[in-house]
């Protein structure tokens, strides 16, 4: 049992997928997206797992202690860059947005478009106003901008 | 895009239509919205054009470095006014359906 330190693997691999869910599975839910405290959570479990496995790496006992330290210092190292990348993507680059500050106002009139739908139909603004949904002529229409997929 | 798909029967019951316009190819919004199961409007606005009247271009912010849309949403009412506006401040946080239907019944 000495022999593999298995904690200092399970905490490098669950800061991995603490990163990765994100994206991936946790953004799917308002709740774990407006805030990502359950992908910082599994930080904090992979936090004590690193931890706990840098105290084995640096026992005494270890049979090859030259391996074991490096090993150790390496996936502790690698741990703590994949929570510097969450952190700097979830909170500081997300935010590098436009101020928009020309962005239509509340009170103000939308300026009208024309646009291609996805069956490659044209359609403008005053055709989303007026053409009916489910027989009936919209109230209102909501325009949601996203990033696009590319 | 999830979440308003899942709130749509809510938003017919409101009167209000989702609509949601990128830079991304009618081809790609219509494998997209093929895979995803979005059956609401996607727009392609793959110069920007509209994108830039609206003064929400993210400049080089495409994984190609092109001009592409920061997140915003709008909702109008039927005579193209503006009635409510989120412009959010981090691309993971968007407004919640629920926000955003409480906007819209509002409306006369």
């Amino acid at each position: 049992m000495k022999k593999f330190n298995w904690m200092i693997w399970a905490g490098f691999l669950l800061s991995v997928i603490a990163f990765l869910s994100y994206p991936t599975f946790f953004v799917r839910f308002a709740a774990t997206r407006d805030f990502p405290w359950a992908n910082l959570l599994l930080f904090v479990v992979a936090g004590v797992l690193t931890l706990i496995g840098i105290r084995r790496a640096f026992a005494a006992d270890r049979p090859h202690p030259k391996r074991s330290k490096a090993a150790g210092a390496t996936l502790a190292l690698l741990s703590v860059l994949v929570l510097s990348f969450f952190v700097f993507s979830v909170f500081i680059m997300s935010r590098w947005l436009p101020a928009s500050t020309g962005a239509p106002r509340v009170g103000q009139k939308a300026p009208d478009f024309t646009l291609t739908d996805q069956s490659g139909k044209p359609v403008s603004l005053g055709d989303l106003l007026t053409s009916p949904v489910d027989g009936k002529i919209p109230r209102g229409v909501l325009l949601i901008f996203y990033r696009g997929y590319w | 895009m999830r979440g308003i798909e899942q709130s749509l029967a809510q938003f017919n019951a409101s009167g209000i239509r989702p609509v949601a316009i990128s830079v991304d190819s009618p081809e790609v919004s219509r494998d997209l919205t093929q895979q995803a199961g979005y059956t609401f409007t996607f727009l392609s606005d793959p110069q920007a054009e509209t994108i830039r009247k609206y003064d929400l271009v993210h400049a080089g912010a495409g994984i190609n470095g092109q001009d592409i849309a920061r997140p915003a949403e709008f909702l109008l009412d039927s005579s193209a006014t503006v009635r409510w506006v989120n412009l959010t401040e981090n691309y993971w946080v968007r407004a919640r359906p629920e926000q955003i239907l409480e906007a819209a019944n509002k409306l006369r």
